[in-house]
C-alpha cells in the first residue's frame, strides 16, 4: 500500500473502534451483547483494543437459550476469565419458557421466547441505554439498511421508518428515558473480512467452527450435531460420525452444520472463497417466512 | 492432510495479498427504473458475490413477480425492506458489499425517488466516488441534475456517469456522445473535478465487468476496472493535522490518554501541539495503538495519545499544530440539507453535533435556497424537508472547525431537534473567506468610484432640479416592523406625484427580494443591506428624484453612515414610531408571531435592538396620527427644507 493509506481491514478496524468509543462517550450505561460466535469474538477484540490499556468500561451480556452447544459455553467462560471481562448471563425463566422446547415448538416460537423476550428482560433489568450487537449489514437483506446507531423505542421496537439519517461519522445517540440505541460496530464488515481479521489478529473462536468428526443426525435437510442427550432420535434417524464444521452458531438443535475438512482459519477462508451458499442458510430462523428477519427485528430481536 | 497443508501455505500468500487490499466507498444514484438495482446486481453477480441460496431466492421471487416472463431479475437481489418491496421502490439508503482481488467496495445504494434528497446526502456523506445512472433513452433529466448537485455538494470528487440501457438505443455512439455533451455542459456549474462517462448495459453486462463487444467505438475502460483503479488516496487531507478528542482514557493515576480518530494530517510523537479552544501548548509524548507505541498516526486511524504536560483536555477539544490552527468561532456559514418533516425554525435552539462536540445553536438566517433541480437560487426562507440552503449558524460557544471543502470531518455537522431527538439537518461549513466577503464593512472602503473622477454627465444637478421643480433628497423612514413606514411612504408618493413631482419609493421588503437577497438579518448583514440601499438611493437622487426609503434601519451608527454617504443636505430622517404592542397587533408581515414561536430570530424590538433616532428631522407617532396627518407633516418638512416649494 502507498504511504499513509490503510488496508481495508485496518480501515474497518479503525471505524469500529471509533464507534465503540463513541458509545462510551455518549451513553451512561452501555452493554455489549455477546453471542459467543465469531462476530462477537471480533467485536470484543475490537473493544479491548479501543480502551487499551484500560479494561472494558462495560459488561458483556449473553442471552443463553439453555440450548447452546456445550463447547460454546466452555469457550465463553474461558474467554471471559482470560480477558477479565465482566459477563452477565441471562435466560428466560418464566413458566412459559420453562415449558418450551426447540424440538417441539419450532424455531419461530422458540426464538421469540428464548432469544427476543429473554433479551428484552435482560435489557430492562440492566436499564441499559445502549447495547452493542455484532450484526453485519451483509448478513441479510433487511440488515442492509440498518443504521450503525439504531434507534429503539421504549418497547425496544425497531421502526424502519423512524430511523435517523446517519451522515459522516457523526452519530446521534440522544434518547429519552426508556428509549435506547442498538449499536452495530461491525456494520461494514463482511463474513470474509471477519475471518481475515480473525486470522490476522489470531483471535480465538469456538472450536466448532473447525472441522472435526462429530456425531450427526440428518434432519429436514440440516445436519444436526447430537451435542446433548436432550436431542432424541426420531424414528428412522441414526447418529453418524461425520466430518463437519459450523459456519454459524446458534441453538444446537436448530443450527445446521456443513460438511468440511477445514481445520485452520486459512482453510476456512479458502473454503469460503469457493462457497456457493450464504452463511445464514444454516439458520432455521430465516427460513420461516419471507421477511422473517425484518419481522423479528421489529419485535426487538437483534 | 499433507496435501491440504501445502494448499494452506499457498493460501497464506493469497491471504497476505488480500491483506493489502484497499477500500473504496461508492454511491449509486439514478431515477427510478434507470437500472440502478440491476447494475448493482450485475456487479455482485459478475464478481461472484451472490451465493446459490440467494440466487435461488431471486429465481423464486422473479418467477413470482412474473415480469419478463420470470427471467432472472438481478434487481431483486438488492431491495431490502418488505414495505418497500411492496411499493416496488427503494426508499432508504442500503449498503452492499463486494470485493475483488484488488479492492473491497462498499456501495451506498441511494433511492431514485423524487423526494429523497436527504437519503442521497446521507449516502454521499461517506463516499469517495459516485456512479450516476442515466437511461440512454431519456438522457440527462431533472433527477440527474439533482443527484449530481448533491454529489458535488457533499464533496465527492470522482463521478462516473454510467449511461445505461445502451442495448435499447442500438448501442449508438451518437446517443452516448449527445448525453456526454449535455451532461458536461450542465456540470460546468458544479464542482466535479474528476468526471467520467461509460456506456453500459446493466441487464446484459456490457462494460460493467466485462468489456462490451457491441460497442467497439468505446475505447475506454469498464466500470469495474475504473472502480478498481481510480486513485482516491490523495483525496485525503494529510496536511492540516486535526485530532478531535473523543474520549479521555484514565484507567489509573499513572495513565491519562486521549482517544480519538485522526481527522486529517499526520500526528507524530514529539510534535508540538495546541489544544483548542483553550490554546494551551504542549507536546505529543506518545501515540499508542493496541499493538503498542507507533511513531505517527494518520487518517482514519483510531489511536490514543498522551501529552507531555498536564494540561486540561476534554472531549470535544481538538489538537492541532501551532503553525496550522483551525478556525475558532461561535458562528459560521454553511450549506444545510434539511432532513426532518418538521421544517427548520429560525432562532430555535438545536443541538449541534460537530466532530466530537455537542453544542447548542440556532440557524440565524437563511441567505438563499437552492432549487435542487435547476440549481437556481431562491430567496431565503426556513428550509423544509429535502431542501438545501445557505444558512448562518450561531452557537452558544466557540468551536474549532474548517471549511468542508478542505476537511470533511471538521467541516461537517448535524442539527438535532432537542425535543424529538431526531436528526433534523446536516451542514457543510462554507469557507469563511468567501462567505464573509459580503459581510465585510464596505461603508468606508475606498472604491474606484469614490476616487475623484471627472463628471461624465453633462447635466448638472441644478439643471435637473430646475426642470423637475424640486430638489433631490432621500427621506429615510425608519421604525419597527408594523410601525407604518411602507404605508406612509406610498401615501406620500401619491401626494407628491399628484403635485407633479418626480418621486419613487425604495421599499425595504423589495430590496430584500432583489439587490440584497443574499443577505440575512445579522447586524453586519443589516448594515450591508442599508449600504446597498443608500447606493441605490444615491443613483435615484442623482437622477433628480425624491427617494422615499422605508427601512427598519435599527442601528443609529449605520443610519449615520447613510447620512454621510448621501450628504447631509440630501438626507432626511423620519422616525415612524409606534409602541411595540401596537406594531405587534398590526403584525402586517406575521413577523412577530414567528418571533414568538421561535421561528424567527433577530426581530428588531423583540430579539434585536432598535436604537431610537436621537435627532430625527421628524417623529411621526402613528398610533396617534392618521395617515393623512402624517403625510401632511412630511410635506411640511419637505417644504421647510426647501425640497419642494411652498406652494
Ligand atoms: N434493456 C435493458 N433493460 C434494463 C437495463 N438495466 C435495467 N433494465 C431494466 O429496467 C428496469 C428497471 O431496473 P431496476 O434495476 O429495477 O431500476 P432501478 O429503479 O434504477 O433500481 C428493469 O425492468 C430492468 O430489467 C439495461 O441495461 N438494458
Amino acid at each position: 500500500m502507498t504511504a499513509y493509506s490503510l488496508t481495508h481491514l485496518r480501515q474497518l478496524e479503525a471505524e469500529s473502534i471509533s464507534i465503540i468509543r463513541e458509545v462510551v462517550a455518549q451513553f451512561e450505561n452501555p452493554v455489549m451483547l455477546y453471542s459467543i460466535g465469531k462476530d462477537s469474538s471480533v467485536m470484543v477484540h475490537l473493544a479491548i483494543k479501543a480502551f487499551h490499556p484500560a479494561p472494558l468500561p462495560f459488561s458483556l451480556l449473553h442471552v443463553d437459550t439453555t440450548w447452546k452447544f456445550r463447547e460454546m459455553i466452555e469457550f465463553r467462560d474461558q474467554f471471559c476469565a482470560e480477558h477479565h471481562l465482566r459477563l452477565i448471563v441471562h435466560s428466560n425463566r418464566t413458566p412459559e419458557a420453562q415449558s418450551l422446547s426447540p424440538l417441539i415448538h419450532g424455531s419461530k416460537r422458540w426464538t421469540d421466547v428464548m432469544k427476543t423476550q429473554a433479551l428484552l428482560q435482560a435489557l430492562a433489568a440492566g436499564n441499559y441505554d445502549a447495547a452493542f450487537g455484532g450484526a453485519r449489514r451483509d448478513e441479510e437483506k433487511s440488515r442492509a439498511k440498518e443504521r450503525v446507531f439504531s434507534f429503539r423505542d421504549v418497547h425496544h421496537q425497531w421502526d424502519p421508518k423512524n430511523q435517523r439519517p446517519e451522515l459522516w461519522q457523526i452519530y446521534n445517540g440522544r434518547v429519552h428515558k426508556g428509549e435506547s440505541i442498538r449499536v452495530f460496530p461491525l456494520s461494514n464488515w463482511t463474513e470474509l473480512d471477519v475471518w481475515q481479521y480473525i486470522h490476522r489478529e489470531a483471535i480465538p473462536v469456538v472450536p466448532l467452527y473447525f472441522a472435526a468428526v462429530r456425531p450427526i443426525i440428518e434432519r429436514d435437510g440440516l445436519l444436526i450435531l447430537r451435542d446433548d442427550e436432550r436431542i432424541p432420535l426420531k424414528p428412522g434417524e441414526t447418529v453418524q460420525p461425520r466430518l463437519i464444521r459450523f459456519r454459524t452458531l446458534g441453538c444446537a438443535p436448530l443450527t445446521g452444520a456443513i460438511e468440511s475438512d477445514a481445520i485452520t482459519v486459512p482453510e476456512i477462508i479458502a473454503e469460503m472463497l469457493v462457497a456457493t451458499t450464504s452463511e445464514r442458510q444454516g439458520r432455521a430462523i430465516d427460513h420461516d417466512e419471507a421477511g422473517s428477519m425484518e419481522q423479528k427485528k421489529r419485535e426487538g430481536y437483534f | 492432510m499433507t496435501n491440504s497443508r501445502l494448499i494452506a501455505d499457498d493460501f497464506e500468500m493469497l491471504l497476505e495479498e488480500q491483506d493489502r487490499k484497499g477500500m473504496v466507498r461508492l454511491l449509486t444514484a439514478g431515477s427510478v427504473d434507470d437500472g440502478k438495482s440491476t447494475l448493482i446486481g450485475r456487479l455482485l453477480y459478475d464478481t461472484r458475490m451472490i451465493y446459490e441460496d440467494q440466487l435461488a431466492a431471486i429465481r423464486r421471487d422473479s418467477a413470482r413477480k412474473g415480469g419478463d416472463g420470470g427471467a432472472l431479475d438481478l434487481s431483486l437481489l438488492t431491495d431490502g425492506l418488505r414495505a418497500e418491496r411492496e411499493q416496488g421502490i427503494t426508499i432508504d439508503v442500503a449498503y452492499r458489499y463486494f470485493s475483488t482481488l484488488k479492492r473491497k467496495f462498499i456501495i451506498a445504494d441511494c433511492p431514485g425517488h423524487e423526494q429523497y434528497t436527504r437519503n442521497m446526502a446521507t449516502g454521499a456523506s461517506n463516499c469517495d466516488l459516485a456512479v450516476i445512472l442515466v437511461d440512454a433513452r431519456h438522457g440527462v433529466v431533472r433527477q440527474t441534475k439533482r443527484h449530481s448537485f448533491i454529489v458535488s455538494l457533499l464533496g465527492i470528487k470522482h463521478v462516473v456517469v454510467a449511461v445505461n440501457k445502451m442495448d435499447l438505443v442500438d448501442h449508438s455512439q451518437e446517443v452516448f456522445d449527445t448525453i456526454v455533451r449535455d451532461y458536461a455542459n450542465f456540470a460546468t456549474r458544479l464542482e466535479l473535478p474528476d468526471l467520467r462517462f461509460i456506456p453500459v448495459s446493466a441487464l446484459l453486462g456490457d462494460n460493467v465487468v466485462a468489456a462490451s463487444t457491441s460497442m467497439p467505438w468505446y475505447g475506454g475502460e469498464t466500470l469495474l476496472h475504473y472502480l478498481e483503479t481510480v486513485h482516491i488516496a490523495s483525496d485525503r487531507n494529510l496536511i492540516d493535522m486535526r485530532f478531535p478528542v473523543q474520549l479521555v482514557n484514565r484507567p489509573n493515576l499513572d495513565f491519562r490518554g486521549y482517544c480519538g480518530t485522526v481527522a486529517s494530517g499526520v500526528i507524530r510523537r514529539g510534535d508540538d501541539v495546541v489544544v483548542l479552544p483553550s490554546g494551551a501548548v504542549t507536546r505529543i509524548e506518545s501515540v499508542i495503538a493496541f499493538e503498542g507505541e507507533v511513531p505517527e498516526a494518520f487518517p482514519p486511524m483510531a489511536v490514543t495519545v498522551t501529552l507531555a504536560d498536564d494540561v486540561d483536555v476534554s472531549r470535544g477539544d481538538v489538537l492541532v499544530h501551532p503553525g496550522n490552527l483551525s478556525r475558532l468561532d461561535n458562528a459560521f456559514e454553511a450549506m444545510v440539507v434539511w432532513m426532518d418533516e418538521e421544517p427548520m425554525a429560525l432562532g430555535k435552539q438545536y443541538v449541534i453535533r460537530h466532530t466530537t462536540n455537542t453544542v447548542n445553536g440556532q440557524v440565524a438566517s437563511v441567505r438563499y435556497r437552492v432549487d435542487v433541480n435547476t440549481l437556481g437560487r431562491e430567496p431565503g426562507a426556513p428550509l423544509a424537508m429535502n431542501e438545501v440552503g445557505r444558512c448562518t449558524v450561531r452557537l452558544t460557544r466557540k468551536i474549532c472547525f474548517d471549511p468542508y471543502a478542505s476537511n470533511h470531518v471538521t467541516g461537517a455537522f448535524i442539527l438535532v431537534n432537542r425535543s424529538t431527538n431526531r436528526t433534523a439537518g446536516a451542514g457543510m461549513i462554507v469557507d469563511r473567506a468567501t462567505s464573509l466577503r459580503s459581510l465585510e464593512d464596505h461603508w468606508d472602503r475606498e472604491t474606484l468610484e469614490s476616487l475623484p473622477t471627472p463628471a461624465l454627465s453633462r447635466i448638472s444637478a441644478d439643471e435637473r432640479a430646475r426642470m423637475l421643480g424640486h430638489r433631490p433628497v432621500t427621506l429615510l423612514l425608519t421604525g419597527l416592523s408594523g410601525s407604518g413606514k411602507t404605508t406612509l411612504a406610498y401615501a406620500l408618493e401619491r401626494r407628491l406625484f399628484d403635485a407633479g413631482l418626480s418621486v419613487c419609493v425604495l421599499d425595504g421588503r423589495r430590496m430584500r427580494q432583489t439587490v440584497s437577497r443574499d443577505l440575512g438579518y445579522s447586524e453586519s448583514e443589516r448594515s450591508e443591506n442599508l449600504r446597498r440601499a443608500t447606493d441605490v438611493a444615491r443613483v435615484l437622487n442623482e437622477a433628480g428624484l425624491i427617494c422615499l426609503a422605508a427601512f427598519v434601519a435599527p442601528s443609529a451608527a449605520v443610519r449615520n453612515k447613510a447620512r454621510q454617504a448621501l450628504g447631509p443636505d440630501r438626507y432626511l430622517e423620519v422616525h415612524v414610531s409606534a409602541p411595540l404592542d401596537v406594531c405587534r397587533e398590526r403584525d402586517v408581515s406575521g413577523i412577530y408571531t414567528k418571533a414568538d414561536s421561535e421561528q424567527l430570530a433577530d426581530v428588531p424590538g423583540v430579539s434585536f435592538p432598535y436604537e431610537q433616532p436621537e435627532q430625527p428631522d421628524l417623529v411621526l407617532e402613528t398610533d396617534r396620527l392618521s395617515v393623512g396627518d402624517s403625510v401632511e407633516r412630511m410635506l411640511e418638512l419637505l417644504r421647510d427644507r426647501s425640497v419642494i416649494t411652498s406652494r
